[in-house]
Order: structure tokens, then sequence, then C-alpha cells
């Protein structure tokens, strides 16, 4: 059981929660993720770790309202209890030996997972370019956090209510362009773009590292659920993973995979003529 | 005077109908009289020879003499003296293989039913047995034993019977391994393994879940926190799957998944959140104890047609025949000698069918055993909706991958001595499905205590 000690509301739908786990915080890395799961009747659902603080024993999620789950974790305030919460698991980024200069992209909720990867970056002394992109200014995140870890950072709304109009891909695309030399292309966010990023380094040869968030139960390598296509050969992204070579990666199958209950989902909200009230009888029940 | 019965008294069961649509219990368990009746069978040889073909040498004459004399506590104290999980290995022994294969009462008629006894007398402590046993004063010594099935938890018990601290480390939420994710509720009531941890804790064992060995910290980290002694009894790793076209289709499962999403996040309750899917038809590929698991989970989750496909004929499958029979009779419908070939895209990324193709069974080969080979042209088209792969595991990384010196086999399973369970590292030892790949709950539990008993000598001599 985990203590959560402070609570932010990064905008209408993502929200970041600092937890207290020390042993977590202390073998932490960037790339790697935690499953948690909220009460007896909860699912476990993973989280890649936002941030930690192994000082203070803490680790940082953020995440975005998709279904019940990430519903009721937004519920929780400060001082309450998560039930289980597991890691550090999986992977942690394994960058190009004597990368000089790289381009982290984060994609939405994405960027709460491509910070930490910029942040590991600039430690190391590598030269660090960030493309956030976002669909409009309203859902902005993490603006300040990636201004202090990057040399740049490049804010893009797919509307152009806030930074330049535009895809990442684009930005991206006239970067290189440009003729920046990137060593290494970290892309975290909706399977799609981190498709179409892949596309775009290819022609270029460089290396692109994407963060695969497939279905998961355990995250141990025991349900087989996160199996994954990864230059032919199938991967479990929750041992072998979650980072990939994101021109092996077949993102076609991931998001069919990733698809599999939504139609359930949503035949479960229409069922239910008020979340809500379900939502808060389960908040009431767990904190008997 | 010997109840002369060739055959045994029959286990009432729930009827099939109504179970197939229920989680509760298959079999019902005997009364005493029946259990007495069945007990005067036994001729209580001299020579013990079912003693001998259980992995726990549970003194099975005399245990099944105080059954037959109504003498349960006398009869649960016998076999809780080598056994840490009676009421466990009563359901889910192969009996039919271990003990009472070797039963002489078998030579002619049915073998005693030295299982469903054993359930009984477990059943009978879970009601009537009042006292908790007598913690044993500490030694003082603490040793560390990963995972929580059942060689985790026979590790754990003989330990802290002999007197050592003993902390179990769990990486689920819940504490008892394969026996709370992959066997269902209906063979193994999850309250009768609960009670089985609560025993250990009461004999002082710590549980700790939600702690993953390999990466919340590791064995090496473990012996700095302390413990002078390592038990690894990690379980299953990853399915395996056949590498044919269509298994990554939405609507394929590894069955570690199918059973896990089913029996420990309870997707079967209302009220839990963790999906499955509907299914109309599925297909199970395998013929062990988890196809057939899974293929009676599907049944009850409301798949109108469950098939199992086995490569080879029944007489080949290395289920429990009791699990067929029950599988057979809750109308799964069996497909022997077939084999897929492909999985079928519905056009939207799911599962719309299945290619099989007939097998025949070739001359016994080196290993003695029949090779399946296809039958050209006998190519079928399956309609089902989810499939289920259950074709075994391949072991799991995490320990392995960061425990230097830990030498594994060609598989990948931990290496240890056959005698003692030592692995090649000083001070660790392993047993279980992390050992041998998938093998059997009485197995594991075997494994257990030899290595609770190397443990104990090693740390003796270590002083």
């Amino acid at each position: 059981m985990v203590k959560i000690v402070r609570k932010r509301a990064l905008n209408s739908s993502v929200t970041l929660l600092e937890v207290e786990a020390p042993l977590i915080a202390q073998k932490a890395l960037a790339g790697q993720f935690i499953i948690l799961r909220l009460d007896e009747q909860g699912e476990r659902i993973p989280l890649t770790i936002a941030d930690f603080d192994r000082e203070k024993g803490t680790v940082t999620i953020i995440f975005q309202k998709v279904g019940l789950t990430t519903q009721l974790l937004s519920e929780l305030e400060e001082g309450g209890v998560i039930l289980d919460f597991v890691g550090p698991l999986g992977c942690p980024t394994e960058l190009p030996e004597n990368a000089k200069r790289v381009c982290v992209i984060g994609g939405g909720v994405g960027c709460a997972i491509a910070y930490p990867q910029a942040k590991a970056c600039r430690a190391r002394g590598i030269a660090v370019d960030v493309i956030a992109g976002f669909r409009s200014k309203d859902i902005v995140i993490l603006e300040e956090e990636f201004r202090a870890v990057s040399d740049r950072l490049f804010v893009m709304t797919d509307d152009g209510s806030y930074g330049e109009r535009g895809l990442v891909t684009q930005k991206l695309q006239s970067l290189v362009d440009g003729g920046v030399r990137y060593d290494a292309v970290i892309a975290i966010g909706p399977v799609p773009m981190m498709k179409f990023v892949s596309q775009t380094t290819r022609p270029y040869g460089i290396p692109t590292l994407v963060s695969l968030n497939p279905i998961m139960i355990d995250g141990t390598g025991m349900c087989g659920g996160c199996r994954v296509t990864v230059g032919g050969e199938m991967k479990f992204a929750c041992v072998d993973g979650p980072d990939f070579d994101g021109h092996k990666v077949d993102f076609d199958e991931l998001m069919n995979r990733n698809g599999l209950y939504r139609g359930q989902e949503a035949r479960e909200l229409e069922r239910h003529d008020c979340r809500m009230d379900q939502m808060a009888r389960r908040l009431m029940g767990r904190k008997k | 005077m010997a109840n002369m019965s060739l055959k045994k008294v029959p286990m009432p069961t729930q009827d099939p109908q109504v179970r197939s649509h229920n989680f509760d219990e298959v079999a019902l368990g005997y009364t005493p009289e029946m259990a007495m009746e069945e007990a005067a069978r036994c001729l209580g040889c001299k020579s013990k020879p079912c003693v001998g073909g259980c992995p726990v040498n549970i003194r099975i004459p005399e245990f099944i003499a105080k059954v037959a004399q109504g003498d349960f506590r006398e009869a649960y104290e016998i076999i809780s003296d080598t056994n840490a999980l009676p009421g466990v290995s009563g359901r889910v022994c192969p009996q039919e293989v271990q003990c009472e294969a070797r039963c002489v009462r078998a030579v002619k008629g049915e073998p005693v039913a030295i299982g469903r006894l054993e359930r009984f007398v477990a059943d009978w402590y879970r009601e009537h047995g009042d006292e908790t046993a007598a913690r044993p004063a500490s030694n003082g010594r603490r040793v560390a034993v990963v995972g929580s099935g059942p060689a985790s938890l026979t590790c754990a018990s003989d330990l802290a019977r002999l007197g050592y601290e003993v902390t179990v480390f769990e990486a689920f939420h819940t504490a008892g391994g394969v026996l709370v994710y992959g066997i269902p509720e209906f063979r193994l009531p999850k309250a009768i393994v609960g009670e089985e941890v609560d025993k250990l804790a009461a004999l002082g064992v710590k549980v700790e879940t939600d702690m993953v060995v390999g990466k919340t910290f590791s064995v090496d980290e473990m012996f700095e926190m302390g413990y002078e002694a390592v038990f690894i009894g990690s379980g299953a790793g990853l399915p395996m799957f056949m590498g044919i076209e269509g298994e990554t289709l939405a609507g394929v499962y590894s069955a570690n998944e199918y059973l896990t999403r089913i029996n420990l996040m309870k997707a079967y309750r209302e009220g839990y959140d963790t999906p499955l899917k509907v299914s109309r038809a599925a297909a199970v590929v395998g013929g062990g104890n988890v196809a057939m698991d899974a293929a009676r989970c599907a049944k009850r989750m409301g798949a109108e047609h469950v098939y199992v496909l086995y490569r080879r004929d029944e007489e080949e499958m290395p289920a429990r025949k009791e699990e067929v029979h029950h599988a057979q009779e809750e109308g799964i419908e069996f497909m022997l000698l077939t084999n897929p070939v492909r999985i079928l895209d519905d056009g939207k990324g799911r599962v719309g069918g299945m290619e099989c193709v007939k097998m025949r069974l070739a001359a016994p080969d080196e290993s003695g055993r029949r090779s399946p080979k296809v039958i050209e042209g006998s190519n079928f088209r399956l309609e089902v909706d989810t499939v289920v792969m259950s074709l075994g595991t391949s072991p799991n990384p995490l320990i392995r991958s960061t425990t230097p010196g830990l030498e594994v086999n060609r598989r990948g399973c931990l290496q240890v001595d056959e005698q003692t369970m030592a692995t090649s590292r000083p001070g660790v030892y392993a047993g279980g499905d992390a050992v041998t790949g998938a093998a059997t709950v009485i197995q594991a539990m075997g494994a257990g205590k030899k290595a609770a008993a190397s443990i104990h000598a090693y740390l003796r001599e270590k002083g």
C-alpha cells in the first residue's frame, strides 16, 4: 500500500500523483514502469514512471482519465492510498553509446514519460531537443519542466492555439532537413504518433526508441498479454521492453490488440446510467 | 474386515448442467460415512507401495486406518506431518499416476480413493480443527522465499517449523501463486488457499506481496538484508505460442492470461473491473490440466461451444483423467488428433475462425512416444471467435538475469542438484516450475520440502 503525498491536476484530464514508494524510488530508472491496483475489485494497470526522488523515497505517475481505473485514480486526494503499487518493472531505456545529441518527442500525456527521458539525457551531458505535441493550448502540460531539462523546446499544437501549429513529425522533419544531426530520437505518445515518428526517421537511419503500452496484467513475464511483434519476432513488453526499436515495431498490430476491450468499455458505460454513482460507492467502500 | 468392493465410493459432484454455469466447486467431498466406507477398502499393506508414489511421502496407510476408525483428527496429524497443503493436494494431485497407481487394490478393480480421503480429512479439519499450531521458538536465523506457490509455501512451512524466521516475497497482490492465478475456483476454492497461507502466518512466516525479486530487489540484496539462505520458487514464466499466422490477433490469449483474468482478477464476478472478451465459441489448444481449466472457464463465462484441440489422442493427454472426464460431462467438445494451422482475421483484426488440420500418430520414436504427423489435405475451418493457447511456458528471466553466478540449463530453467535442490550459488536453493518447467503442484511441493531440509542442513553446517 502506498500513500499519496502530492496531487496536481496538469489539465482537465491529466493528473500527477507523487506517492511514497521508497523501494521503487531507490531502483527506478527512466523508461521503467509500475503496476497499480486501486482496491480489491480493481484491475491491474501499468503506468510508466514519470519521475522519482531517491532521497524522498517517492515515485511520480502522470495519467490521463481514459477508463474507470484512471478516473477513480484521479479522484484520490493527498493522504489517500493505493492498495498495490509494484515495480520498477521493465528494462530502463538504453541510449546508443556516445550519443551527443538526442531529440525527445512527447505526444499528449506521453509527455509525462518523455520528461524523465529528457531529464536523464541532460544528466548524462547529452544535448536535448524536445518536441512536445498537443491537440490545443488548454491541454499543454509540463512546459516548465521540459524547458528546464532541454536545450531547445518546441511546443506544437494541432490547432495552432499555442506554440507552433503542426504535428511533431513536421517539426522533426524540418529540424533534420535543417541540418541538425541527432544520434537518437526517443518518441513517446499515442501509437500512431510513434509510428509516424519512426517512419520519419527511417530514411535517415536515426536510431529511434519508442515506449510501448500494450495490454498487461502481471507485468513480470507471466501472462503474455503484452506480446508485440518487433522485427518479426514475438517480444514481451514487460520483460523485453517497454522500449523497442521503432523501426522494427509492428504498430498496426499493437493498435489492434489495444482495442480489444474498447467496445466492451463503451457498452459498460452505456449500461450504467450514472457511472459516477458507482465510482462514489467504490470510493466510499475503500475509505471504510 | 476390509470393504472388498472393486469400486471407489463415488464422489458426489454438482450436476454438470448446473455447474457449467457457475464457479462453485465441482466435487462436493465425502461425508464422514462415505470416507469411513472408502477407508475400509485399504488393506494396510506392509510394503506401502502408495507411499513411494507420493512426492511428499505421506504415511498413507496410517492416515487411512485412522479414517476407517473415525479418528479424523489423528488422520490429519499424520498427513500434515509431511504435507503442508493437504486441502490443496487432495484436490489437484494426479493421484492416478502417483499413490493410487501403486495401490494393490488397483490390480483388480479401482485403487483406494487416496486423494478423496486426503481431501476429506483436510476439509474435516478445516471445520473441526480448533487449536492453531503452536508457533515454534525462533532460532533467530532468517531465510527468504521467493514466490508463494506450492513449492514456496511448502518450503516456508517446513523451515518455520524448524524455527527459522521466514519471509515470503510474492510479486502479485495475493499469495498462492498458481493456486490462485491458475487453478480455477471450481477446482480449488480460493478460501482454502487463503487458509493454508494463514496457517503459515500462524507459524510466524511473513508474507510480503507486491515484491518482484529481480526488480524491486535482487537475490544478492536479500543476503545483504540479512537473509542467510534464499529459496527460489518463482514458478512458470512466459507462455509459449505456436508461431502460426494470426496469433497476435485480438482475441488470442495465452492460458496464463485467460486464467489470470478470471481466477486472480475475478473477471467472472460482478463488480470487478478486469475485462474479459465475451466469447461465442472458443478453442483451447493443448491437452494438459491448464487447457482443461481454460476450457471449463470459457464454458462458464458463457461460450456456447468450447473446443479442446489436441494433436495426439486421448490416451496421450497429459491432463488428469478426472479433469478430462469432468470437462466432457460439462459439454466441452474434444477435437483430438487436430492441430491449428492458422488463425483467421475477421477483417477487423479479431479472431474470425481457425484453420485446422487432422493428425495421425506415427510409430513410436526414440523417446517411445508416438509422434503426431499431419494428414495432408485434411484442412478444415473451425468457427471460433476466441483462441486460448495452452502450450506450456518458458522460464521467467527476471531472476536469472539479475543474479550473477546462477546457472541455468539450455531451456533457461534454474539448474539444481536434484538431491539437495541447491543451485550453483551457495545458500541459494530452487524448486518447482522455475526448475522443471511446467509440472504438477505436488512435484513442486516435494521440491520445496527437499530444499527446506537442505537449507536446514546448510545453515547448521555454516553455523
